[in-house]
């Protein structure tokens, strides 16, 4: 199953008490806040959850796999999410092993 | 930015709702994007990313110190994988 930001909006409408469309309008700005901060170069630092940080990748020589022809790969800035512990704990202790 | 922060910022954009009520509603998205995945399941967000969980078997590490092996057992990991239009945006304007 796929949690999506309409599970998210039940959840704080179940727990919150506001509104359905309330809810998902908060539910909006959160992600929207979260993802501007990023978008700006800005790491985005959620306690006990993880880290987004923002990190600039220097231009290498990449190779197309099909073809071996090379390819430059240009300087890019990319995000990286590093899980908390607590997060890591977490999922560690219940989630179904399906990786056999 | 730092999770207080957050809760500022929305704060400062929403003054009709107690700062209380902005903790739980950050909360409560936090918790459900981790109650998912500790299920195994995925969540997804358009414009920003999607979460899942990978599996990592057991292996046989090794103390980099000492050289010593030692087993690894098999786990569950979290994943992030950024969307499409949040890496556009990260690299729209250099």
């Amino acid at each position: 199953m796929t949690v999506t930001r309409s599970d998210l909006t039940e959840a704080v409408y179940q727990e919150v008490g506001l509104s359905r469309n309330e809810s998902a309008q908060l539910v909006e700005s959160v992600l929207r806040e979260i993802v501007d901060t990023l978008a700006q170069g800005e790491a985005v630092k959620l306690s006990s959850f993880g880290t987004f940080s923002v990190v600039n990748k220097a231009q290498r020589i990449g190779r197309n796999p099909k073809t071996g022809e090379e390819v430059p790969i240009l300087p890019r800035r990319v995000l990286v999410f590093r899980a908390s512990h607590v997060l890591k704990d977490r999922i560690n202790t219940t989630t179904p092993w399906s990786g056999d | 930015m730092t999770k207080s922060d957050l809760i500022l910022r929305l704060a400062e954009r929403n003054p009709h709702l107690f700062q209380r009520d902005i903790e739980r509603i950050v909360a409560t998205i936090l918790d459900e994007i981790t109650a998912a995945l500790a299920r195994g399941d995925r969540v997804e967000l358009r414009g920003f990313g999607a979460f899942s969980v990978k599996h990592r078997a057991a292996r046989i590490g090794r103390n980099p110190r000492t050289g010593e092996s030692v087993s690894v057992a098999k786990k569950v990991v979290p994943y992030f994988k950024t969307g499409k239009e949040l890496r556009e945006r990260l690299n729209a304007q250099s």
